[in-house]
């Protein structure tokens, strides 16, 4: 069974159908791409998953259970992390506090008993420190951990985000744009831990990304959309050569006309 | 051990603030141990109502009508409950206490029901809504009060004696009170629940995407606020005669404003700077009556100019002494 499955999903906004009739699945254990032009709908397929928006049609599919109009709050807490392709990091909380804040499920203590600064309550506050520190470690954010977040370069503030959804625990990983900003240098490191992600903590991994040097380098596989419709579906190397694709990110070639040169 | 320890500091508050009630009374003029009262009761709803306009990011512009739930349940509560709780403990200053402390946990309660019901509905929603809402609430509750002839309408309340209600507000339990809601709120405040708060203010699509509850946060921080504004109406109703509606005019609110925006919305320690800045110039200006809110206005304005996050930002003034950056960090696991 696929750990995420999207059947005839469709999103309308007024006049604009902004995602029509999209089909995927994604295996678990897999590093999955979704890739198209500006305005194609990757961004919306994201927060239709993620609950911000809910589908006119279709299902969602998340471990075999329908969870199109959760809520996000539910959907995150059933396993479904994801970063904002605009960043939304807490701004002037530190880095590691902002990592803490998912970590509702690793803190059972009431409200009562942090009021009354309890043992449970000093106890899971431990806990969750300790495994923030574990997370920024893994992303290599660990120095900046009493930092405030706003400040942090643009790069750190996208790994700080990816530390953040790891703390839920989640099974599936979306990430939107997380190469926005980085130079080659800051990619590739991001690549590898993105493959470390998966490997190590077992993650699937859905990536809206437009530097291709990522998609084509992590993906298994790719999903193309354009116009909110599924184009090509396939392995890099034939997303690559694909004629719809190439269509669509380059544009038709003019009938008759001939290649200059 | 931890008990023990806390204990003994809450024993040494006690005594401390038992200590200094004796000096007050002996060292100050009436006029001055009111100004100091009122001080107090201004810590109370300044570091109240920023849980909700400062961590919290949502704007509540109604606060005085808590606070005016707070001080009439506190009355009507502290004058019915004398009688029977004098009967069963006699009539000493331990009875006066326990009607006291009875009178201001109704208020807070029913202050914090207030509180569920006004913010169930408006804090569903992202955006202003809390703000009209609470205006409307203060409003709709000070003509409540003006109209209900069991509360005395709009001479106020004054229970059943023609000497007026008991004062059994002072020094000693404004304090204490004012010890017990400032920890409270810090420790929520620093604590997971807190940090949630501060990330709803930051970006709520963020922190709804962590699975941060945040219409529940929301209503709690919400109602234990309001319930904070009634434990400061209790103190207040029972600092005076009586109460009547006229106290709890929209001017209230705007001062519990003034006071967090002066001290830095989002810190516990502007809030009580804040409080007690406003105690003070309300009876420097006395004279001035109304014309005091423009000079707020005009204060509001030079803040907003010339340091828009007030006296201490989010930050606290503990945190500035130690040389800390602006948010606690969480430590490591070790020596906690």
């Amino acid at each position: 069974m696929s750990l995420l499955e999207l059947s005839g999903v469709d999103k309308i906004f007024g006049g604009l159908h902004a995602v029509r009739g999209v089909s995927f699945q994604v295996e678990k254990g897999k590093i999955f791409g979704l890739i198209g032009p500006n305005g194609a709908g990757k961004t919306t397929l994201f927060n239709v998953i993620t609950g911000v928006y809910t589908p006119e049609r279709g299902q969602i599919l998340f471990e075999g259970n329908n969870i199109a109009g959760l809520k996000p709050a539910l959907i995150a807490q059933r396993g479904v992390a994801r970063t904002f392709q605009n960043i939304r990091i807490f701004r002037t909380m530190t880095v590691a506090e902002n990592v803490m804040v998912a970590g509702h499920h690793l803190h059972k203590a009431s409200i009562a008993s942090a009021m009354l600064r309890t043992r449970g309550y000093e106890r899971d506050e431990r806990a969750l420190a300790k495994r923030a520190h574990e997370l920024l470690e893994i992303l290599g954010l660990s120095e900046l951990a009493s930092e405030v977040a706003g400040s942090l370069p643009y790069g750190s503030q996208r790994r700080l985000e990816i530390a953040r959804g790891l703390m839920l625990s989640p099974q599936l990983l979306l990430l939107d744009e997380p190469a926005a900003g980085m130079n080659s240098q800051e990619a590739r490191t991001l690549n590898e831990q993105i493959r470390f992600l998966r490997d190590q903590l077992g993650l699937t991994v859905v990536l809206v990304e437009h530097n291709m040097a990522v998609v084509m380098n992590v993906c298994e596989t790719i999903h193309v959309v354009d116009h909110g419709e599924t184009i090509a579906q396939g392995t890099p190397s034939e997303i690559k050569s694909h004629p719809k694709v190439l269509a669509a990110y380059l544009g038709e070639e003019a009938p008759g006309s001939e290649p200059p040169g | 051990m931890r008990a023990v320890v806390r204990s003994a500091i809450a024993l040494a508050v006690l005594l401390l603030l038992y200590g200094l009630q004796a000096g007050v009374q002996a060292g100050f003029t009436e006029y001055a141990q009111g100004i100091i009262l009122l001080a107090g009761i201004n810590i109370i709803l300044a570091v109240g109502l920023n849980l909700i306009n400062g961590t919290t990011g949502q704007f509540s512009i109604g606060h005085a009508g808590f606070m005016a739930v707070g001080a009439y349940a506190a009355a009507f509560v502290g004058v019915k409950l004398a009688a029977p709780i004098h009967g069963v403990l006699g009539t000493g200053s331990f009875a006066d206490a326990v009607v006291f402390n009875v009178a201001l946990l109704a208020g807070a309660t029913f202050a914090g029901i207030c509180g569920l019901i006004v913010g169930m509905p408006s804090l569903r929603l992202r955006g202003d809504y809390l703000a009209v809402v609470t205006l409307g609430f203060g409003e709709i509750i000070r003509i409540l009060f003006n109209n209900a002839t069991f509360l005395g309408s709009a001479t106020g309340y004054s229970g059943d004696d023609p000497s007026g209600l008991p004062r059994y507000t002072n020094f000693f339990w404004v304090f204490a009170w004012v010890a017990v809601i400032v920890t409270l709120v810090h420790n929520l405040t620093f604590s997971q629940t807190g940090r949630s708060l501060t990330a709803i203010r930051e970006d709520e699509i963020a922190a709804e995407a962590m699975a941060t509850p945040s219409t529940r946060l929301k209503v709690i921080a919400f109602a234990f606020s309001a319930a904070t504004a009634g434990i400061a109406g209790g103190l207040f109703a029972h600092m005076q005669a009586g109460v009547r509606p006229e106290d709890f005019r929209f001017e209230k609110s705007i001062d519990m404003i003034v006071m967090i925006i002066v001290g830095g919305l989002g810190s516990i320690s502007g809030a009580i700077l804040g409080g007690i800045f406003v105690a003070v110039s309300l009876e420097l200006m006395r004279d001035l009556q109304q014309y005091r809110l423009v000079l707020y206005a005009l204060l509001l304005i030079v803040i907003m100019i010339v340091r828009p996050e007030g006296l201490l930002g989010t930050r606290e003034l503990h945190h500035l002494l130690r040389r800390k950056p602006a948010a606690k960090p969480a430590p490591p696991a070790e020596g906690a």
